[in-house]
This record gives C-alpha cells, structure tokens and sequence, in this order.
C-alpha cells in the first residue's frame, strides 16, 4: 500500500486540481453550452431544442449594439495601445535617465481595479463639473466635451478609459522585448552608419514580431472579458449604447432572469476567446515541444 | 533618406541632437502626466469640500484641504440602503483575498513542482488543460458555478467566493511555478531520489528554498486579481459579503441623495491603496507575473 502510495503520490497530488479544473472548467462549458440550447428561462431546462437560443440572440437589436461596440472598442483599444506601447517603449529606450520613475508612472494604472479606474474617468469626464468645466474655465467657453452622455460618442470613453489603464503595459512588454534584441547588430547597423530610425523600423521592430503577437492576444483578451470598466463608467448607458457582449450575458443572468439568452452570449464569447487564443497557445506549446 | 547626422556640420548636429533630447524629455513628461492625471484629480477631489467641488475647478489644488470625505467614505458612506461606508467591505476583500491567495499558491506550487519534475503519461495534457483554462471568459462559468455555490451551501458567502477565486486563479499560479521549476535542472531532484529522499522531502527542502522570488510573483499576482475582482463578487455575493470593488461601485452608482463626488474619489482611493501599495513596494515582481501570463518562459 505504502509503496502504492509512493510510486502514484504525483498523481494523488495533482488529482484534486486536475477535478477541479476538469468539472469547473469544461464541466461547466459544457453544462452551458447544453442549457444555450435549451428554452430555458428563468430556471434552466435540459431539452434541447436546437438553436432557438441563438437566433433570438442574433435578432436582439440590443446584442447587435453590444457585438457592435466590442468591434469599435476592441479595435480601437487594441490600435492605439499598441501604437502608444511601441512609441513610448523607443523613447523610453533611448538612455533616459529617469527611466525606473516614468516606467513606475507608465504602469501603475495596470495595478488599479478597473472599477477604480472607471471611477476617476466617470468624474473626469463629467459634463457638469468635469475636464468640460475646467476648460470653459480657462475661457473657452463654447467648449463642450459630453461623451459620457452622449450615446453616439459613449463607447470612445471607454476606449479613453481603457488605453490610460493598458498601455502602460503594453509599454513593458515592448521595453523588454527592445533589450532582448541582440544588440551586436544593432552596433553594426550604427557602425555603417545607418539612422537610428532605420535600425528600428528595418532590423529591431521586426524581430519583436512575437511580442507584437503576445500584445495584441493579451489585448484582444481584455477587450472581450471587458465587463467592470463600462459597469463603472457608463453602467452600459446611456441606454444600452456601451454595452458589451460581458454586460449583455451579465444583464441577461442576473436581471433578466433569461438564462438561455445568457448562455448562449456567453458561448459566443468564448467562441470568439477561443479563435483568438487557442491558435496561439498551441503554437506556443509546440514550440515548447520541439 | 539620407542620414542627417553625418551630412550636416558637426555643431549644427550638436544642437539638433541636443533638441531632439529636450524634445524627448518633454513627450515623456507630458505622458508621465497624463498617466498621472487621474490620480491627481481623484487625491486632490477627495480633500476638498463639496461646496469647492460644485464652484471650484477639477485641475485646482483644494483651497481648504479636508479629511471630512474619508471619514465618510470609510464608515459612513451609504451603498443602497446601508451606510456603513467602505470599511466592512474593506474586511470582506481581506477575507477573501488573503486564503484564496495562499491556498491557490500553495497547489499551484505543487502543481508545478509535479508537472515539471515527476512527468507521468498525461502530465502535459493536463498542463495544456490548465493553461487554456486560464484564458476562457468568466460570463461561461457564472450561470453553472451559481448553481454549484447553491448546491454546496456556499452561495453569497466569503468561503464561496474563496473556493471561485482558487479555482478560477489555478491555472496561473501552476503556469508560474511550472515555468519555474523547469528551469531547475532535472539532476537536483534525480540526486536527491537516489539518495532516498521522497516526493515531500524533494518539494520541502529543495524546491522550497529556491522558490522565493516565484512566490512572491505568484502572491502578487493572485493577490491583485482577487482584490481588483469585480465579475465574481458581483455575481456570488449578497448584501453583507460583497468586496470593495462591488461596494465602491454601489457607492458611486447609488442615485439616492446628493452625489457626493468628494466621497466617490475617497472611496475609490481606499479600495485602490493595497494593490498600489504592492506595486510601489514590489513592481517587479508584478511586472514579472504580468510577463509571464503572456510571454513564455
């Protein structure tokens, strides 16, 4: 028994996490993807009836708003984060000597709760008392600067919110990359006298494809789960005109009592992490492997 | 195209590059600002009465610096219909954040120390598993898992939302210390077998002693996921049990009474503090624990 015990111990300790992640994992996707298609309501039902879930979720004016704005925000937050990343990430990489400070106030946002982070934005862009105010202060006093409330520009403070949180991130990720390439043919590249521009546009930046990659998978990522920041900045509003698939599923589950509009939003969400993420994480694997 | 540095005279490229630097310090600087503005205004709201707030300006520094708004926001401040402040939502997020953070470490250590040093046949598929469990949205667990907290009489309560976090937060920590320990080499604990040490004895006076800097990124990291939850203590909690990040945004979202911004901005510092207390005091290792969620290795 106790020699059992001894050769199969690795196994007996994994066992409690390999369960763990086998029932509330996929366990769980599955129970969901099964109740997607269901009629299930308030309470849910185990027959499945096909796609009825699905086509109700595809006629829902309010989820065609929310696929909508998770296209016009994710693009956008993915853009410019990267943009912003990779232009700070050069100029902080030019031996500047406060370097460890500015990286400091670059990322710290990414420590905050975006329900903090929402927060300050909501009170920044208040169109009473807020950056509105403060500039009609300073004599511009035709200046308005009302997104919050404005259906149509809503969704772009989000964006705003989002980036300020973000790039910063993005910003290490591409520092640490920078100093990753192999800095011999960087001084050759000087030595023949090319521009510096050119050694980074020619020789640095393509060798950072695999972080531009890892960039755009941790942002794409952020920007499908994105749930707190529209709860705390617009609560969805106004209206429905920033909601996102996240506060669709979550409206659905909670307040609406309609599970199976709830599930089946949820399985398109993962649907979508899922075309994003697992190319990449199999590829990572394999290059693992070999 | 050509290259400006070498065609023009030698004193002009002097001052351009001299130029070029300044120009540099100050786009930094201005980004520096921007990054800092938020946290300005929110510190600088927090100190002024709501009377300055109404008449004054968002960029000013307070005429009259007052502590009345944390006081409120601490014990007094009303989320829905109790007005106990933040305080005992505080207490919540402690509770919960500091056994789901120990716990989910302590498995996920010994996940890796497995996954990395006693390959069996299955090891890596249940690495594989584990890994693409860390990247599945939430909403597809919430439905199911509220359910599940029902049925094990846990639903609303903080060991409940303990048992999601550590769940949910397993796939990162084992990703951490599996990457970790595979950079030990295999001949330590081969060494060690043959001299008849077993599985705990390996873990517990080899692995163990090395592992400080990857403990240290994998507490951080759980700890500012779990802090900074919101889905979760939302969707699980009920009045009483909520975290701070809940409590923070019934707080600014109430619609009763007169809002009081001054209170919203101290609320939301106290429910920042600990996680920007953890990044002043141990950036790096959270840098780290950010990398190594997205970068191999």
């Amino acid at each position: 028994m106790s020699k059992w015990l001894e050769e199969h111990l690795p196994k007996v300790v994994l066992a409690p996490s390999f369960i763990a992640v086998l029932v509330f994992v996929y366990g769980f996707i599955i129970w969901t993807a099964w109740v997607s298609l269901t009629r299930s309501k308030l309470l849910p039902k185990y027959d499945i009836e096909g796609f009825i879930q699905y086509d109700r979720l595809f006629a829902a004016p309010r989820w065609d708003v929310a696929m909508n704005n998770l296209f016009i925000f994710g693009t956008l937050f993915i853009a410019i984060s990267m943009v912003l990343g990779l232009m700070l990430a050069i100029l902080l990489d030019q031996n500047i000597r406060t370097e460890g400070a500015i990286r400091t106030i670059y990322l710290y946002p990414m420590a905050l709760s975006m329900i903090v982070t929402g927060t300050a934005w909501k009170w920044i862009l208040n169109p009473g008392l807020g950056l509105e105010a403060t500039v009609q202060g300073w004599g511009f006093e035709t200046f308005t600067f009302n997104w919050l409330v404005d259906p149509d520009k809503a969704i772009y403070t989000i964006v705003l919110a989002a980036i300020w949180q973000s790039s910063g991130f993005v910003m290490a990720l591409f520092l640490a990359g920078l100093r990753s390439v192999d800095t011999e043919i960087i001084r050759a590249a000087q030595v023949d006298g090319i521009p510096t521009w050119r050694v980074y546009t020619a020789i640095i930046i393509p060798s950072m494809a695999p972080i531009f990659l890892s960039a755009f998978i941790v942002l794409a990522h952020l920007a499908i789960k994105s749930f707190d920041l529209v709860i705390a900045l617009t609560g969805g509003g106004p209206g429905f005109a920033t909601d996102l698939p996240a506060t669709y599923m979550y409206a659905m589950a909670f307040s609406r009592g309609d599970i199976g509009q709830a599930a089946s939003s949820a399985m398109i969400m993962m649907g979508v992490v899922f075309t994003i993420v697992v190319p990449y994480l199999y590829s990572e694997l394999r290059a693992k492997n070999d | 195209m050509t290259d400006f540095a070498i065609d023009t005279p030698r004193s002009q490229s002097r001052t351009l590059r001299i130029g070029l630097r300044w120009l540099l310090y100050v786009i930094l600087g201005l980004f520096a600002l921007y990054y800092l503005l938020p946290l300005f205004v929110m510190i600088t709201t927090s100190l002024k009465s709501l009377e300055e707030i109404r008449t004054g300006d968002l960029m000013a520094l307070p005429r009259e610096v007052t502590f009345d708004a944390w006081r409120t926001a601490w014990s007094k401040a009303c989320t829905g219909i109790q007005c106990n402040g933040v305080k005992p939502y505080f207490w919540n997020s402690v509770l919960i954040a500091v056994p789901a953070v120990l716990i989910s470490t302590l498995l996920g250590a010994m996940n890796g120390y497995v996954v990395a040093h006693w390959k069996f046949k299955g090891a890596n598929i249940f690495f594989a598993l584990m890994l693409f469990g860390c990247f599945i949205p939430f909403q597809v667990v919430l439905l199911p898992m509220a359910r599940v907290l029902g049925f094990m009489g846990i639903a609303g309560t903080i060991p409940g939302l303990i048992f999601v976090h550590v769940i949910y937060g397993l796939g990162f920590t084992t990703l951490f210390f599996r990457n970790y320990y595979v950079t030990i080499p295999a001949e330590l604990s081969k060494a060690a077998k043959v001299d008849g040490a077993g599985f705990f004895r390996i873990f517990w006076s080899i692995f163990l002693p090395l592992s400080l800097p990857i403990i240290v990124v994998s507490v951080i990291w759980q700890f500012t996921q779990i802090w900074n939850d919101f889905l979760f203590g939302v969707s699980f909690s009920q009045s009483g049990t909520q975290p701070i990040t809940v409590a923070l945004n019934n707080i600014v979202n109430s619609t009763t009474g007169v809002k009081e911004y001054n209170v919203d901005m101290a609320a939301a510092i106290i429910a920042a503090l600990p996680t920007l207390l953890v990044y002043v005091v141990a950036g790096k290792y959270f840098i780290r624990g950010l990398t190594a969620g997205s970068v191999k290795g």
